[in-house]
C-alpha cells in the first residue's frame, strides 16, 4: 500500500502540490486525473523519490521514503516500475537491452535467463521479436509498449504510469488501456495512473482521484465519479470550459 | 529611473551573478565528489568505459592528426622566422619539440577534444535529461553518475594523454617536413636538435596536464548535460556552455599547472 500524507512542493513561485493526501490500496489501480500542469507528474516523481517534497510523507508499505538514504531508496525503487510519458527508452541501447537493463544491473541472472525474461515481457505487451531494434525506429505506441515491458521486467509490486495514452491514436490508446488492465489481472500489481484522458481513466481505474490546485479534491470509484455532483469532477469529465476550473 | 535605484539594481544583479557562480562551483564540486564515490562500481562496468574511450579517443584521431600536423608545420615556419639572424637553425628541432610537448601538444589537443567531445557529451546527456532518460535510470535504481558520468570522465582522463602523445609525434613530424622541405635544415640536424634538448620531465609535464584537461572536459560535458532544462534550445545552450567552460578552464588550469609543475615539482 502507498499512503501519501500532506505532500507539499513549491517549484519557483508556484505551489504545485499543496497538501496532497492519497491512499493507493494493495492490488488496486488508482487514476489521478487533472488538468495539464496541475502537478500529476510531479506527484509520481515524488513517489519514485525523483523529487523531494518540501513537506509531507510518502509511505510505501509503512516505510516513509522521504529523506531515505540513496541506497535504501534504491531498494524501494527496485519494487517499482515506471512508464514515462515519452517512454524514456535509452536511445543508445536496443529494445532488448532496454528491457533487460534492470535485470542486468540488479540480479545475478545469466544472459540466457535475461534474454528469456525480455522475450517473455515483450510478448506480454505484444512486441515479441523486436529485441534488436533501436528505439528510434519505433512508433509512439510501440515505444510505450516497450517502456511497459521494461517497467515490468523485474516483477515489480507497484507500477506508475505517467500519461500512458497521451499522443496515441484511439486504437493504440485502447491497446495500452487493455494492457494496463491485463497486467493488473495477471499479476495483481498495484498501479497509479496519471492521466487527463477520461476514457482511459474510466477504463483502467478501480478508483479515481482528482488533483486540482495542488490538492486531491475528489476520490471515488468510476461509477461514483460519473454520478457525482462535485462541480470540479463534473466539469472535468464533461470536458467543459465553463465551471469552477478556469481555462489557463 | 533615479540614479540610486539604478545603482541598487546593478548591485543586486551583480550580487545574484556572484552567488550563482559560487553555487555553480559548489555543484561542480559535488559532481566531482560523486564521481569519485562511484568510481569503483562505475569503472567495473568496463564495457561502458571502453565505449566512451572509443568515442572520445578513436573518433578524435583524424582531427587531432590534422591539427597537430599543421601545428608542427607552423611552429617550424615561425621558429625559422624568429631565429633568422639571431639563433642558428640547428636548434629548430629542439624549439619545436619543447614547445610542442610542454605546451602546444596538450593544450591544442585539449581544446580540439574539448570542442568535439565536450559538446557531444553535453548534447547526449542533455537530450537524455530532457527526454527523462536520466530520471528513468534513477527510477530503475541505477545511479546516473555511476552509469553516465564515471565512464565518460575516466575515458577522457585515459584518452587525453594518449591523444597528446600522438599529437606530439605528429607535430614534430610536421615540423620536420617543413624544416627539411622549405627551410633548408637537414634531417640529421633536425633530429640532433630534437635529441639535444629533450628532457623527460618536459614530456611528463605535458602528460600530467593532459590528465587534468581530460577530467575538465569530461566533467564539464557531464555537468552541463545534467543541468539541461527545456527542449532543443536547452540542449543547445548546455552544449555551448560545456565547450566554453572546457576551453576556458583548460587555459586557466594550464597556467596553474605550469606554475606548479615547473616551479615546484620539476624545479631544478
Amino acid at each position: 500500500m502507498i499512503r501519501i500524507r500532506g505532500l507539499k512542493k513549491k517549484l519557483g513561485e508556484k505551489q504545485v502540490l499543496d497538501g496532497v493526501d492519497l491512499e493507493i490500496p494493495q492490488g488496486r489501480t488508482v487514476v489521478v486525473m487533472g488538468r495539464s500542469g496541475t502537478g500529476k507528474s510531479v506527484l509520481l516523481k515524488h513517489i519514485m523519490g525523483l523529487m523531494h517534497p518540501d513537506e509531507g510523507a510518502i509511505e510505501v508499505d509503512d516505510t516513509n521514503i522521504v529523506g531515505l538514504r540513496e541506497n535504501d531508496l534504491n531498494e524501494v525503487r527496485k519494487r517499482f516500475g515506471f512508464l514515462f510519458q515519452g517512454a524514456a527508452l535509452f536511445d543508445s541501447m536496443t529494445v532488448g537491452e532496454n528491457v533487460g537493463l534492470m535485470l542486468r544491473e540488479h540480479t545475478r541472472m545469466t544472459d540466457d535467463e535475461i534474454a528469456a525474461r525480455v522475450d517473455e515481457r515483450l510478448e506480454w505487451v505484444g512486441m515479441k521479436g523486436i529485441e534488436e531494434m533501436k528505439p528510434a525506429s519505433l512508433s509512439g505506441g510501440m515505444r510505450k509498449r516497450v517502456g511497459l515491458a521494461r517497467a515490468i521486467a523485474m516483477d515489480p509490486d507497484y507500477i506508475l504510469y505517467d500519461e500512458p495514452t497521451t499522443g496515441l491514436d484511439p486504437i493504440m490508446s485502447d491497446v495500452i488501456n487493455r494492457l494496463i488492465r491485463s497486467l493488473q489481472e495477471r499479476i495483481g500489481i498495484t498501479s497509479i495512473v496519471v492521466t487527463h484522458d477520461m476514457s482511459s481513466a474510466f477504463h483502467v481505474g478501480d478508483e479515481l482521484a482528482m488533483l486540482h490546485e495542488g490538492k486531491i479534491v475528489f476520490t471515488g470509484t468510476p461509477d461514483e465519479a460519473r454520478s457525482t455532483s462535485d462541480r470540479f469532477v463534473r466539469q472535468f469529465i464533461e470536458g467543459s470550459s465553463e465551471g469552477p476550473i478556469q481555462p489557463l | 529611473m533615479s540614479e540610486d535605484s539604478l545603482t541598487l539594481r546593478t548591485y543586486e544583479r551583480a550580487r545574484t551573478r556572484v552567488l550563482d557562480s559560487i553555487a555553480e562551483v559548489g555543484r561542480i564540486a559535488l559532481l566531482v565528489g560523486d564521481t569519485f564515490r562511484n568510481l569503483v562500481r562505475g569503472v567495473s562496468a568496463f564495457r561502458l568505459v571502453v565505449d566512451q574511450m572509443h568515442m572520445i579517443g578513436v573518433q578524435s584521431l583524424l582531427l587531432v592528426v590534422i591539427v597537430s600536423l599543421f601545428t608542427g608545420a607552423v611552429a617550424a615556419v615561425q621558429a625559422a622566422y624568429q631565429f633568422s639572424t639571431v639563433v642558428p637553425l640547428k636548434y629548430i628541432g629542439s624549439v619545436i619539440l619543447r614547445s610542442v610537448i610542454i605546451e602546444l601538444g596538450p593544450v591544442l589537443t585539449a581544446l580540439i577534444v574539448g570542442g568535439r567531445v565536450g559538446a557531444a557529451i553535453a548534447a547526449e546527456l542533455g537530450t537524455m535529461r530532457v527526454t527523462e532518460q536520466v530520471d528513468a535510470l534513477e527510477s530503475m535504481a541505477i545511479n546516473p553518475v555511476r552509469y553516465l558520468v564515471v565512464p565518460r570522465v575516466v575515458a577522457a582522463i585515459v584518452m587525453l594523454p594518449m591523444l597528446t602523445i600522438l599529437a606530439n609525434t605528429i607535430a614534430v613530424f610536421g615540423g620536420w617536413v617543413v624544416a627539411v622541405t622549405s627551410i633548408g635544415v637537414s634531417s640529421h640536424t633536425y633530429v640532433l636538435g630534437l635529441k639535444q634538448f629533450f628532457f623527460m620531465k618536459d614530456l611528463w609535464s605535458g602528460l600530467i596536464k593532459a590528465v587534468f584537461f581530460g577530467g575538465i572536459i569530461g566533467w564539464m560535458g557531464c555537468y552541463y548535460g545534467f543541468r539541461t532544462e527545456g527542449g532543443a534550445e536547452g540542449v543547445g545552450i548546455a552544449t555551448t556552455r560545456a565547450v566554453v567552460a572546457s576551453c576556458v578552464l583548460v587555459l586557466i588550469s594550464d597556467y596553474v599547472l605550469a606554475n606548479v609543475l615547473f616551479r615546484f615539482i620539476f624545479a631544478e
